[in-house]
């Protein structure tokens, strides 16, 4: 049997040197007259590792990672090909720590598979969600996706079968699917990760979301800065529309679904769903005001489900294996799991999928290993660049919405970044505020105006000007921007921003002083 | 590229893209990403033609382009480096590695090398943040970066 060597060809390992290994490990092949089938998988998710390289051999998948190209023939000389050790090996993959602890349901494919491969999708339990749903009625599967707890993964927690009966109920000759995969959010590549890894089960998702609420056409908005899920992405809805998953009907059913993907054009407002859907109609990304509600009055007026990516990916599973199933997952009112992405100065950065209810401090040491810098840590962000920072004193939070909430928090898309010892939290404040006022849409006063004076009366606490005042302005303009603003871009921008002042007062005691003598 | 296209052959080929793409649902977009794609920009000449093309007005279409980041209003260099300056990279260093590029570069974010090589352009998040630094020149993606590696790809792209 020839071996099997996978290589990922998602966007985190090609930037850390994928394609270069895989050539040096066709040429090595070559040069010793060896035959192997490469598979260019999606990521595990072990993005510390990556490139993470896997043999099959007759007692399962053996990793070896992060590889580098100079690496290659030491594989070799250890005969890796058949599982041989190796200082890079991981031994089998299935039996790693990081993994072994994880709840993979919606991440049960990628890296695992080829994404391109319908054979694989097929063979790892794919499709059969949808199969199942062709078989019942919309309300049915509505009920199906309700009765499972699902909330949105994009940043709300919104029900997702609350929405989609909204959508099945509302009167209309054309409906839409539109999945949000705009993810801008700073920490977060799970979407990214799926489109590249796993790109059927959105397909699916979008496909079960479409007959669920009689919308017969879908699009994945995702943005500029993803390249490779784009063309990924494409090359699936191709290859499923042969196959007859996508077009007049779906596997052979009575239903009708197609689908394609729209590109943005860095705008991080365009992930905000109505801003979103006027990208899409061709105009300004500007929010509009609710109601109408999209599920109402979305795409071109249409009834229109937005969800998440992950809201998406998470249905098949559910029609397949029940309600009941993934909503025994999870604690209080956040059931199933959810795809937490560690980023930023962590030693096991990646994707970690898991049931609900795990606390920050065990995510961030238990399972992230800490920072990567070895130093102490001095404060996470969850949630994005609208999300609180969090210092470690709060690190007994439970990963849960409304645990998130009690504190001031949101889970948001699920990305965790962490900071270390060396961070200044005035500049992180600062930055919140410069990114609100570069990401605005323009639509009201607060957010536009409110905050560029936010990273002026920043700059003013920084060079220590009359510090007392400027903090009090500061704090009313945050009022100001959460009470005044019509969208989560400048009505959560202060919350970064007021938690960096009330965990680290520290940061903005900026002794005019003390700096000159500096 | 860029520069020599004349006025009427951006007209023409606009017009043509436009048709191509005239029976999408909402095809400004699509249509401002391929024209940006042929002339590195949207140019001031492709503007008429698109507004003719879907029946919107001049200033219509110029308020959609000028709302993107992405669309810019000449080409930039023969390279572009968009260096990530959001959050889990400033984490470890990406803000020491960007002044030191603009050091090194001598220019601002938006700027071009005046040998006309090297653009630099804020991105907020590639999706490569558990491998941060990360960077993206032209097509090609790159995480962990560090002061050797990221004056290595500047370098590359010098040459
Ligand atoms: C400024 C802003 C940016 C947002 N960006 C995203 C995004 O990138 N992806 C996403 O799914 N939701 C994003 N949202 C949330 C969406 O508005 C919306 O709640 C979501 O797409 C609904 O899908 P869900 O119910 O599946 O979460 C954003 C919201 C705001 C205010
Ligand atoms: S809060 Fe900011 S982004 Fe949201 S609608 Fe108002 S101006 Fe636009
Ligand atoms: S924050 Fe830099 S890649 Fe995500």
């Amino acid at each position: 049997m020839t071996p099997t060597i996978f290589i990922p060809c998602d966007a985190a390992a090609l930037a850390v040197g994928a394609d270069k290994v895989a050539a040096a490990i066709a040429n090595e092949l070559s040069a010793r007259g060896l035959e192997a089938t490469i598979v260019r998988n999606g990521s595990r998710g072990l993005h510390w590792l990556e490139p993470l390289v896997e043999v099959r051999t007759g007692h399962g998948r053996i990793a070896y990672g992060p590889v580098r190209p100079a690496d290659v023939p030491g594989l070799f000389d250890a005969g890796f090909l058949s599982g041989g050790d190796h200082p890079l090996c991981h031994g089998r993959t299935k039996e790693m720590p990081y993994l072994k602890g994880q709840t993979r349901l919606t991440f049960a494919r990628c890296g695992v598979t080829d994404p391109l491969s319908l054979e694989d999708y097929r063979h790892y339990q794919g499709l059969k969600g949808l199969e199942k749903a062709v078989t019942m009625t919309p309300a049915d599967i509505v009920r199906e996706v309700t009765d499972s707890g699902l909330r949105g993964r994009g940043g709300a927690g919104f029900p997702t079968g609350i929405k989609w009966n909204t959508v099945l109920g509302a009167p209309g000759a054309q409906k839409y699917i539109v999945c949000n995969a705009d993810e801008g959010d700073s920490g977060t590549f799970a979407d990214r990760m799926i489109m590249e890894g796993d790109p059927f089960v959105l397909i699916e998702g979008m496909a079960i979301a479409g007959i669920a609420t009689g919308a017969t056409r879908g699009y994945i908005y995702t943005r500029s800065e993803y390249p490779h899920a784009v063309a990924i992405m494409r090359k699936a809805i191709e290859i499923a529309r042969r196959a007859g998953i996508l077009g007049p009907s779906v596997l052979g059913s009575a239903h009708a679904f197609d689908m394609e993907v729209r590109v943005g054009a860095g705008a991080y407002v365009c992930g905000e769903e109505t801003s979103l859907l006027n990208s899409l109609e061709g105009k300004r990304g500007v929010v509009r005001a609710k109601p109408p509600l999209p599920a109402l009055e979305g795409l071109f007026g249409c009834p229109t489900v937005v969800n998440n990516v992950m809201s998406l990916a998470s249905v098949p599973v559910i029609l397949d294996r029940g309600a009941a199933f993934y909503r025994d997952f999870g604690v209080g009112r956040s059931h199933g799991t959810i795809p937490i992405q560690l980023a930023g100065n962590i030693k096991h950065g990646g994707l970690y999928e898991t049931a609900f209810g795990l606390t920050l401090g065990e995510l961030i040491h238990d399972i992230g290993g800490g920072t990567a810098s070895g130093r102490p840590v001095k404060a996470v962000q969850v949630g994005g660049p609208l999300g609180a920072y969090f210092p470690p004193a709060l690190f007994d939070t439970v990963f849960d919405y409304e645990a998130f909430a009690a504190r001031g928090g949101l889970i948001g898309h699920a990305g965790i970044v962490v900071f270390d010892d060396t961070a200044d939290m005035l500049k992180q404040a600062r930055f919140a505020m410069e990114f609100c006022a570069v990401e605005s849409c323009g639509k009201c006063t607060p957010c536009r105006l409110g905050a560029v004076r936010g990273t002026e009366v920043l700059d003013k606490i920084a060079k220590g000007e009359s510090p007392e005042a400027n903090i009090a302005l500061l704090e009313d303009l945050c009022n100001t921007m959460k009470l005044g603003s019509l969208c989560a871009l400048g009505g959560f921008a202060p919350y970064p921003v007021e938690s960096a002042l009330t965990h680290f007062p520290d940061d903005f005691d900026k002794n005019p002083f003390l700096q000159a003598a500096e | 590229m860029g520069l020599q296209d004349s006025a009427q052959n951006i007209t023409e080929r606009t017009a043509e893209i436009v048709s191509r793409n005239a029976q999408l649902e909402g095809p400004l977009l699509p249509i401002l990403h391929d024209v940006h794609h042929a002339f590195g920009c949207v140019p001031e000449a492709a503007i008429q033609p698109i507004a003719d093309g879907l029946n919107l007005s001049r200033a219509e279409v110029h308020g959609v382009v000028s709302f993107y980041h992405d669309f810019r209003k000449s080409p930039a260099g023969r390279h572009t480096l968009k260096l990530c300056r959001a959050e889990a990279c400033q984490s470890v260093g990406g803000d020491q590695l960007a002044e030191d590029v603009m050091r090194a570069l001598g220019i601002d974010w938006h700027e071009t090398t005046p040998d006309g090589r090297i653009t630099l352009e804020p991105v907020y998040c590639l999706g490569l943040c558990s491998c941060a630094p990360a960077a993206m020149m032209d097509d090609t993606l790159h995480g962990r970066l560090d002061a050797t590696s990221v004056k290595d790809i500047v370098a590359e792209a010098s040459r």
